[in-house]
């Protein structure tokens, strides 16, 4: 289908990570299903550093791709460099997004941070809570 | 193995389309406004096309005006009614809220300029009666516009007796019928129908070429201007070859309806009984007064999206609801009509048919299309919460 890149079919077809990880260290879930995206990732982290990664989703072909692109750019990274991730490089790593479903790899980003925002709060770490929006204030379902 | 299920979208052009078109291209291919014998032959194609459409219709060939397809048809239609309703001082048009967006953007660019819309509503089945528009229409009504058969769920409307409330009560009534156009019967006097539109790359015609038929007498208003072809009601040369495939093709469709009706439905039914047995499903429109190739389904936990492009990995054609084959945000407007929750509505799947579909095709869709939805639910964490009792089932 000439919609998405070959990038973006594979993961869609093969989703890397898919699934649930049982007592995860953190846990975000971004979207809602009246917007037709839910995404949500699970984090099992050892002294910093992100050991594994799994997400579930329901949503299109872009948003399923995006969180499986977001999960191979974060697993074995510190927490530091999975915060980093962007949207773009999302985008960027799935060879482009058509402009309507670039709010799936908003949803892939937020998803992360949701994530590390769980895992900090469960284990009592400080973290600066500008960095991390809530819900509400994602763009994501406000970009078309 | 490539299964075309998508058939409202838009049909395979016919052999018997084709071999009409053919000369047009090479042969008939003057331009009808010219005097001499080149010219006068493809005026000769046209007029016979306009007979054959006309005789499709139950009207006179008079009262054809081609267009450019089934949007343009709408256009014309509603917004010739407006002005004639205007000059009268009548500005109340009266409409259902799961029309085409040919029809319902046109009534809103109306309603800027001071019409005042009015939506009847569909209920749960997508369907109107002719009391509720009997009900709704005032002295200042100037329009009925109701389509005959719904293009997502199939339903079909009691236009015939919608027709006869908008006759007595002497308010003008267009249905746009692309829907309905070579699958359903349509007789424009009997059905007491003042306007309608159709689509010719519906039933096996060309794309790029429609019909309005319009009553004889009532004044049409120009939105494409220039020559003086088509009464001077639709400017610019005449598609030749699109006109001709397209009456061919209806031709060819009116003259087999009943036996294709009858094959159609049956492959429809059996698929909307395999598919039913999903769990968490529901179908979509009026199981009785329905379209023959019409099956739209719900599926709660999934996105139809994700769900098409599956079904595009199997060779399975077909279509969704869901808002990220919109384009938008928000799901179908027609699955929102019939009061589907957004989170429902985006996991829809339609199906349509048509003669050349074949049973075994039918048992493919129905062993490919429960897979693909359980293996999209297994990741999906609305379907995890669905079972695990944190979100409730709304289907």
């Amino acid at each position: 289908m000439a919609l998405y890149t070959d990038t973006v079919m594979d993961h869609f077809l093969h989703p890397r990570n898919v699934g649930e990880i049982e007592n995860a260290d953190g846990v975000g879930e971004v979207g809602n299903a009246k917007c037709g995206d839910i995404m949500k990732m699970y984090l099992q982290i050892t002294d910093g550093r992100i050991e594994d990664v799994k997400f579930e989703t329901f949503g299109c072909g872009s948003a399923i791709a995006s969180s499986s692109m977001a999960t191979t750019m974060i697993k074995g990274k510190t927490v530091a460099q999975a915060l980093a991730v962007t949207n773009k490089q999302v985008v960027e790593a799935l060879g482009g997004l058509p402009a309507h479903k670039l709010h799936c790899s908003v949803l892939a980003e937020e998803s992360i941070k949701a994530a590390v925002k769980d895992y900090y709060d469960r284990n009592g770490i400080a973290y600066d809570h500008s960095l991390f929006p809530d819900c509400d204030s994602c763009e994501g379902c406000h970009m078309v | 193995m490539t299964v075309y299920m998508d058939n409202a979208a838009t049909t395979r052009v016919s052999d018997t389309a084709v071999r009409a078109m053919l000369p047009c291209f090479q042969n008939l291919y003057g331009n009808p406004s010219s005097l001499h014998t080149i010219g006068q032959e493809a005026a000769k194609a046209l007029l016979s096309a306009r007979e054959t459409v006309a005789a499709c219709l139950g009207c006179s060939f008079k009262e054809i005006t081609f267009t450019s397809g089934g949007s343009e048809a709408d256009n014309q239609a509603i917004i010739s009614a407006a002005r004639i309703g205007a000059r009268k001082g009548k500005k109340h048009i009266l409409s259902t809220a799961f029309e085409h967006h040919a029809v319902l953007h046109t009534l809103r660019r109306l309603e800027k300029e001071g019409f005042e819309i009015q939506l009847l509503d569909v209920g749960s089945m997508g369907t109107v009666t002719a009391e509720q528009v009997a009900k709704a229409i005032r002295p200042d009504t100037a329009l009925v516009t109701i389509m005959y058969a719904n293009n997502e769920i199939g339903s079909v409307m009691p236009i015939a007796e919608i027709g006869a409330v908008c006759r007595e009560k002497g308010v003008l009534f267009h249905t746009d019928a692309v829907q309905a156009a070579g699958h359903l019967h349509i007789n424009v006097r009997e059905q007491n129908i003042d306007m309608l539109s159709l689509s010719g790359h519906k039933f096996h015609g060309p794309k790029g070429v429609g019909v309005l038929y319009t009553r004889q007498g009532i004044p049409l208003t120009n939105i494409i201007e220039g020559g003086a072809q088509e009464r001077g009601k639709r400017a610019g040369t005449e598609n030749i070859p699109g006109i001709v495939g397209m009456a061919a093709a209806l031709r060819e469709a009116c003259d087999r309806i009943d036996e294709t009706t009858e094959k159609v439905t049956a492959l429809r039914d059996k698929l909307i009984a395999g598919l039913s047995q999903i769990p968490h499903s529901v179908l979509n429109g009026d199981p009785v007064h329905r379209l023959p190739g019409n099956v739209n389904l719900c599926f709660e936990g999934i996105e139809g999206e994700s769900l098409l492009l599956l079904l595009d990995q199997k060779g399975i054609c077909a279509s969704s609801g869901s808002a990220c084959t919109s384009g938008s945000l928000d799901p179908s407007h027609v699955l929102l009509a019939i009061g589907r929750p957004h989170e429902v509505a985006h996991g829809s799947l339609r199906l349509s048919l048509c003669e050349d579909n074949s049973p075994e095709e039918v048992e493919y869709v129905l062993r490919e299309v429960p897979r693909i939805v359980e293996y999209l639910r297994a990741m999906s964490p609305v379907w995890k919460d669905l079972m695990n009792g944190k979100r409730k089932f709304m289907l």
